[in-house]
């Protein structure tokens, strides 16, 4: 009697012991080729969770003051080339918008800086869970955008660099929000090539790795156009 | 040695407490009534543990006098919900481990990071779950959903059965928290009258619904401090907010091994009850 009252007692603990036991099992495991495409494919729902729900077209992020600024030589800067990728001829470089557009555009600097200018210092959120403040001036996105007028076709933008094919897909309602900006200044000075000069992508309502430096053009396409880091798993909406 | 433990603590405890008696509904027999003061009294003898064991083993067994009565414990949705926030919650943790690897510090990049045992350690594959950062990522915002869509299944459950009057700690339980207290220090010879839970277990049980409730709301402020900025300063600013979510891992954690202990060795009968629903052991005077 006392025998079996232990055994049944003893299945008790085995049962428990399985649970963990299966999940240890299982560590460090993506999903394989079974589950991961599934994982994927929530990871989908969640970004349309997060660009229909929580996503809000003008909401600000917030903003801080200056002497809050991250000491400039902590701030994080990523690049896939190394050495970090330079522009041979400056006077060269443009930027080209092109795609589903009625008007492409192929701007030189100076034509971005003479649009509208918009200055914020806010927080930058890493993917890796890290945060730094700095000052970022540029001009909207929107503004562009209004240049070369999208088509009714046009639904993603996708923005290519001269970073070893780093590039990004973005979704309209993100490249429309008034914080989204082609920025040419950091910290009040130009862009140092290690944040991505001579032009780079940056809102305080996305992942760093959402907000392509060293830019060379943005096409609009109907297609979602994927992008470096979101090929490879990563949250293809990346907002914040 | 374990073996008779269970059978000695419950002839010091009050079956017999006119506070505490079982009502006749949850007991699945008419002859069960009255069966809960005669338990009490087959308790105090130690000696008849192989005789309570044989009245378990007959299924649906009409509680008779000697035998411990067959209750119904708990809703078969707050088993589901029990198991799956189980599992969830260590698929949570996992990732969430994995995700910490990532930047092993909390506080704004170049410091001073806020105090962390694990500051700048790695935690080792074993308890990660995701391989790498976008693994991590993907398993814990795919384990969210049915995390909080079951815990509020939870919760909608407790709030309309009006099953939480039995389990949330409110300030009158204080005083009955002490009672219990002195009790398990010896200080106190009388176990206090309690319903389903006594005052300690209320405690323990609110707080562990509460930590719950804050982890998903942390979570949400770290998901998205932008879009939901408000929620990110009432935890104080991301950074915090992301500080809180990983200290709940190991309130979880800590909960999770008293928890279990206690289960194991004072009421292994409690397991069952939170698998099939029916208990049998030392305290059907609860139910």
């Amino acid at each position: 009697m006392t025998d079996r009252r232990l055994s049944r007692r003893d299945l008790f603990r085995l049962g428990l012991a399985a649970g963990p036991a299966s999940l240890l099992a299982s560590c460090g495991w993506d999903g394989g080729p079974h589950l991961g495409p599934k994982l994927h494919a929530i990871s989908k729902v969640n970004d349309w969770v997060g660009e229909k729900l929580f996503l809000s077209a003008d909401r600000l992020a917030p903003q801080y003051p200056r002497s809050q600024r991250t000491a400039p030589r902590d701030f994080p800067a990523y690049s896939i080339s190394h050495p970090l990728p330079v522009v041979a001829d400056p006077a060269a470089w443009a930027f080209e918008v092109k795609g589903l557009v009625a008007q492409p555009q192929r701007l030189t600097l100076a034509m971005i800086q003479a649009l509208p200018r918009v200055t914020y210092t806010v927080k930058h959120h890493c993917v890796e869970g890290w945060t730094a403040i700095a000052t970022w001036a540029g001009a909207p996105l929107a503004s562009v955008i209004a240049l070369a007028q999208p088509t009714a076709a046009a639904r993603f933008i996708r923005f290519d660099s001269f970073d070893h094919g780093y590039f990004n897909g973005w979704d309209l309602k993100s490249a429309m929000h008034p914080q989204t900006i082609l920025a040419y200044a950091w910290n009040d000075r130009p862009l140092t090539p290690a944040h991505g000069a001579p032009l780079r992508l940056y809102a305080p309502i996305k992942l760093g790795y959402k907000l392509t430096k060293f830019l060379t053009a943005m096409t609009f396409t109907a297609e979602q156009p994927g992008g470096y880091w979101e090929n490879q798993g990563y949250p293809w909406l990346g907002g914040v | 040695m374990s073996d008779n433990d269970p059978e000695r603590p419950a002839a010091a405890h009050p079956e017999g407490d006119a506070a505490a008696a079982p009502s006749a509904a949850t007991v699945p027999s008419a002859a069960a009534a009255s069966s809960a003061a005669a338990a009490s009294s087959a308790a105090t003898a130690s000696s008849d543990a192989a005789l309570a064991d044989e009245a378990a083993a007959v299924p649906g067994a009409v509680a008779a006098a000697g035998k411990r009565p067959l209750v119904h414990r708990h809703h078969w949705l707050v088993r589901v919900t029990h198991w799956a926030n189980a599992v969830l919650l260590a698929g949570m943790i996992g990732s969430g481990l994995q995700i910490y690897n990532a930047f092993g510090h909390f506080g704004p990049r170049g410091g001073p990071y806020y105090p962390n045992p694990f500051d700048g350690k790695p935690f080792p594959l074993k308890v990660r779950l995701g391989g790498w950062l976008a693994g991590g990522l993907n398993w814990h915002f795919a384990l969210a959903w049915p995390f909080v869509l079951t815990g509020a299944a939870y919760l909608l459950y407790m709030a309309i059965s009006g099953e939480w009057r039995s389990l949330l700690f409110r300030p009158r339980d204080v005083p009955r928290a002490i009672a219990m207290q002195l009790y398990y220090l010896r200080l106190r010879k009388q176990h206090p009258p309690q319903g389903k839970h006594n005052a300690l277990q209320k405690g323990a049980y609110t707080f562990i619904l509460l930590l719950g409730v804050i982890s998903v709301l942390s979570g949400f402020a770290v998901y998205k401090p932008a879009q939901l900025s408000w929620l990110t300063a009432l935890f104080g600013g991301y950074e915090l907010a992301r500080y809180w979510h990983f200290w709940a891992v190991f309130l979880f954690l800590a909960f999770t091994l008293v928890h279990v202990t206690l289960v194991l060795v004072v009421d292994p009968a409690s397991l069952r009850a939170m698998i099939t629903g029916w208990y049998r052991g030392r305290f059907p005077s609860h139910d």
